[in-house]
């Protein structure tokens, strides 16, 4: 989050031109996936982020900005329930899964998991061979069928298998670091999920691996729903189709810091002609 | 232009200090070291001439010439498979409970981890004299094997516990998430992914907790690990400890039980030596770095 400071100034005519999202008449006309209304998450009692409300729709790229702390993070982690996990964590609000409550009590989180799959911030392959990173999350859920072919899959569709076809077996943690995020995205996509959360997927990553995950999101739009986490604005630029801002509300005795939604539109109006200064300020390197 | 030739010699009290410093650590290594060398070159000096066949083959004996350890030895093996044997289950599953499950705000869990971090410090004959009235006396089993083995594991169960809680705690939380993530259960993540990370800390542990329990006298004195013992143990049968064996004959006048005592001495020493070396090569081989 550090890079934050060390950005150079961005030239917003020069992002506008890396932008190849959808229009957002085309963006709204697809089915929602996710429906978030009055959103707001606390950790034991301290607001982290409230007053959240947008629309996420299928088969494309929705990217979450904004500077640290401004709760992005804590948002993405409401969709397949990651929250749940922090003691004290409480979520406050609706959001809509294909019309259906997230949060309901009959709702069993393992199973929303397994329907979004989730890529996070560092690599985190477990330390087993490649092959058996695939395939954990398929045993555990129970899938039949042959499990070498789903691998396979995995792997292409992560545009990872020609690198590692030949060593399925040797342990994951000797790939690099771009390999082994790619190896994560392949776990994610061999639950057959129907979204998937990525949580600053590039940020430990060099320019080329960043790329390549880039170029891989691009792929996978065509038959998933992407939602990203970044605090890269040009890789926000590059793939998304629609871009939150969120930025940070101080109260006015500075001791409180809560997460907001500043603005939500297609990632081109974003970048380009924002309605809230406070988008202009953050997307043109003026704060931040 | 700077160089070392310039530069101011280092002042005099400064290389005094070091030199000080310097002589305070050694000497202190070799307080330690030097210590536990005299100590093993006595035993050793002591001990080789009863060191033979004769010690793992006959049962005592009041003639010294024909005196063994056997009983004590098979006795000692069987209290140790035994304490791994139930302190390792326990040891681990309580060691999850309070890592993957218990929720640290609730006062109940908070207390559990207090006790487990008071009865490690609690001197094993205090264990010995509970054992003495709740499992010998109160269940009513006697001075057998198995009471011996429950104490035993009485004693090192918090170690296991600690060790325990220490290798799960060390496996990153990001692999939690990761397996979470997929749709995991709790049990699941346990079982898979914390689990087998956690395995080579876990054994490294619980063998050194192990080569505790094997080196124990107070408790087992107390529980009724009686001196002579001239046939095998049993499983409830009555029993004599190497440990308590050793104990008997350095009791005794006769200077060639004297010799004796530090020849099972020997095989005490290379027992837990060996389990420690299992231990460290454990801890050296898996070594995980994430």
């Amino acid at each position: 989050m550090t890079q934050m400071e060390t950005q150079p100034h961005i030239d917003s005519s020069r992002i506008a031109e890396i932008t190849r999202g959808l229009d957002r008449s085309e963006i709204e006309g697809r089915e929602k996936v996710f429906s978030v209304t009055d959103l707001a998450v606390s950790y034991s009692g301290k607001v982290a982020l409230q007053d959240v409300s947008l629309d996420v729709h299928r088969n494309t790229i929705t990217a979450f900005i904004g500077p640290s702390g401004c709760g992005k993070s804590t948002f993405i982690r409401c969709f397949n329930r990651m929250n749940d996990l922090i003691p004290g964590a409480e979520v406050e609000g609706r959001v809509l899964y294909h019309g259906d409550d997230l949060y309901a009590r009959d709702v069993d989180p393992v199973e929303i998991r397994r329907r979004i799959g989730m890529v996070f911030q560092k690599p985190n392959p477990f330390p087993k061979s490649i092959y058996d990173n695939i395939a954990f999350g398929p045993r555990v859920l129970g899938i039949k069928g042959s499990m070498d072919d789903r691998v396979e899959q995995a792997l292409r569709q992560a545009a990872l298998w020609d690198e590692v076809k030949s060593r399925l077996k040797d342990n994951a943690l000797g790939l690099s670091g771009g390999q082994q995020q790619r190896l994560c995205i392949a776990r994610a996509l061999a639950v057959e999920p129907d979204v998937i959360l990525m949580d600053e997927p590039a940020s430990a990553l060099d320019p080329i691996s960043t790329t390549r995950i880039e170029d891989l999101m691009h792929d996978l739009k065509r038959d998933y729903t992407i939602v990203i986490v970044t605090h890269n604005m040009q890789q926000a630029a590059r793939v998304a189709d629609m871009t939150a801002f969120f930025s940070v509300l101080v109260d006015e005795e500075g001791a409180a810091r809560r997460g907001v939604l500043v603005e939500y539109d297609a990632t081109t109006k974003i970048f380009t002609t924002p309605s809230d200064k406070r988008t202009e300020d953050y997307v043109t390197g003026r704060f931040g | 232009m700077t160089s070392l030739a310039h530069a101011q010699p280092p002042r005099r009290d400064r290389v005094w200090k070091n030199r000080v410093f310097m002589v305070a650590m050694l000497f202190s290594m070799f307080v330690a070291f030097g210590t536990l060398v005299v100590l093993l070159v006595d035993t050793i000096l002591t001990g080789w001439p009863a060191l033979d066949w004769k010690l793992f083959s006959e049962p005592p004996s009041t003639v010294p010439a024909e005196a063994g350890a056997r009983p004590a030895i098979l006795a000692t093996l069987y209290l140790g498979f035994l304490v791994l044997l139930l302190s390792v289950p326990i040891g681990v599953l309580t060691a999850i409970y309070l890592e993957e499950y218990a929720n640290r705000s609730r006062w109940w869990n908070r207390m559990i981890e207090v006790n487990i971090q008071n009865l490690a410090a609690v001197p094993s004959i205090v264990y010995g004299i509970l054992g003495l009235a709740f499992i010998v006396r109160g269940i009513g089993i006697g001075r057998v094997v198995f009471a011996g083995a429950l104490i035993l594991t009485l004693v090192v169960l918090p170690t296991v516990v600690v060790a325990s809680r220490e290798a799960i705690r060390s496996v990153p939380d990001s692999i939690r998430q990761g397996a979470f993530a997929l749709g995991a259960t709790r049990w699941q993540v346990v079982w898979r992914q914390v689990l087998p990370a956690a395995i080579p800390g876990i054994a490294t542990g619980s063998i050194l907790a192990l080569s505790r329990a094997v080196g124990e006298t107070a408790p087992l004195i107390m529980v009724g690990a009686i001196t002579y013992v001239a046939f095998n143990p049993e499983l409830f049968g009555p029993y004599t400890a190497l440990p308590v064996q050793i104990f008997n004959w350095t009791k005794q006048p006769n200077l060639e039980f004297q010799t004796l005592a530090a020849a099972a001495a020997i095989v005490l020493l290379v027992i837990v030596l060996s389990m420690n070396a299992v231990a460290i090569f454990l801890r050296n081989r898996y070594r995980k770095k994430w």
